[in-house]
């Protein structure tokens, strides 16, 4: 299934900036605790990583667990070093990973 | 003398009521909700949007023809209203929803989404999104919207209540740790914290008449349009906010 995803990075930034980034997944999260009406567990299927590159470097690395909501939602701030891609990708249980490319220029 | 007085002043006070402008459910959320709601990035509802968008222009019928392909640009249904009676049809009344499905099937040659699918609440939130911040707008029908009202009036279920009683003459007032709102429209469909996910309007009609122990009307059915009208002309005046989020 492909992940519907949303970020928000600003198009341009001072050097030396904190510039907020906000990501976020529609995803439903399934814990694997629920059952469903015949009685049966359903499966456990949650995005279990979340990684944001900047120019390649990792700033920022989540392990994910059940206790996550739902189409979960990111805000963190970066400084802004240089012009350039920040990546994110988001991996499910299923070994599926959804990425993102959004670019920045710093000056 | 004083009992009729008194009686008159109960008669008088829904004609009161109707008199206020309306609220839209926004004005009635918790200050987190609202936040949500005015970040697009923080607003959850925006990804069923942007789905929406994506399947506007997605061939699914018959000679790979996409809502798209007749329709043009989604921009230009931004002062659409429904619901509206079906012109082949004038008993029967068609809301977003119903008419999507509709077209799908007449028009398109392709199989309908079905009610509550991921696909047609994210296409009709992508449709009602293009008029958010324009006033509702309405199709005047007088006998649709007082069947409407009929609903909206009805008592029903184990707990004997009618919609009016808690979304009319209590609204404002607390149901446990919940602000009763009036019950507005404007907003759907709507992502509901409570379902993790963006559902349409006849959906949170059933988590309604659930919550009064009352047998729901089916997804889509002739009374919910018909409520769904009503309760878009008792919010005249009522900017849209779809995707709006909600408790």
């Amino acid at each position: 299934m492909a992940m519907k995803v949303m970020v928000s990075v600003p198009a341009t930034a001072r050097k030396g900036d904190a510039v907020e980034i906000k990501a976020m997944a529609m995803h439903p999260m399934e814990n694997g605790l629920r059952r469903d009406n015949d009685g049966k567990v359903i499966p456990r299927f949650i995005l279990r990583k979340f990684e944001c590159r900047y120019n390649g470097e990792l700033v920022v690395d989540c392990d994910w667990h059940t206790a996550i909501s739902a189409n979960p939602y990111l805000s963190f701030f970066v400084k802004a070093v240089d012009s350039g891609k920040i990546e994110f990708a988001w991996t499910d249980d299923n070994g599926a990973v959804e990425r993102h490319t959004a670019t920045i220029a710093v000056t | 003398m004083r009992r009729v007085l008194a009686l008159l002043l109960l008669l008088a006070l829904p004609a009161l009521a109707a008199d206020r402008p309306p609220r839209s459910g926004l004005d009635y959320a918790t200050p987190g909700v609202r936040a949500m709601q005015a970040d697009d990035f923080a607003n959850p509802g925006m990804l069923w949007v942007q789905e929406g968008l994506a399947l506007w222009d997605r061939p699914g019928g018959m000679g790979g023809t996409s809502c798209a392909s007749c329709h043009g640009r989604i921009e230009g249904f931004a002062g659409i209203a429904y619901p509206r009676r079906d012109p082949r049809d004038p008993d029967k009344l068609m809301n977003l929803e119903t008419r999507i499905e509709k077209c799908r099937l007449d028009n398109m040659g392709a199989p309908p989404y079905g009610y509550e699918s991921r696909e047609l609440v994210a296409l009709t939130a992508a449709v009602r999104h293009q008029a958010r911040g324009r006033p509702v707008a309405v199709v005047e029908d007088a006998d649709a919207i007082a069947a409407g009202e009929k609903e909206f009036r009805q008592r029903r279920g184990a707990l004997d209540l009618a919609c009016a009683q808690c979304h009319e003459a209590n609204a404002g007032k607390k149901l446990r740790d919940e602000t009763i709102s009036e019950g507005q429209t404007n907003g759907f469909p709507a992502y509901r914290l409570r379902w993790q996910g963006v559902g349409s309007l006849h959906r949170r009609f059933q988590v309604c008449n659930q919550a009064v122990a009352a047998e729901p009307y089916p997804l889509g059915s002739q009374e919910y349009i018909a409520l769904e009208w009503y309760l878009a002309k008792r919010g005249a005046g009522l900017l849209v906010e779809t995707p709006a989020v909600r408790q």
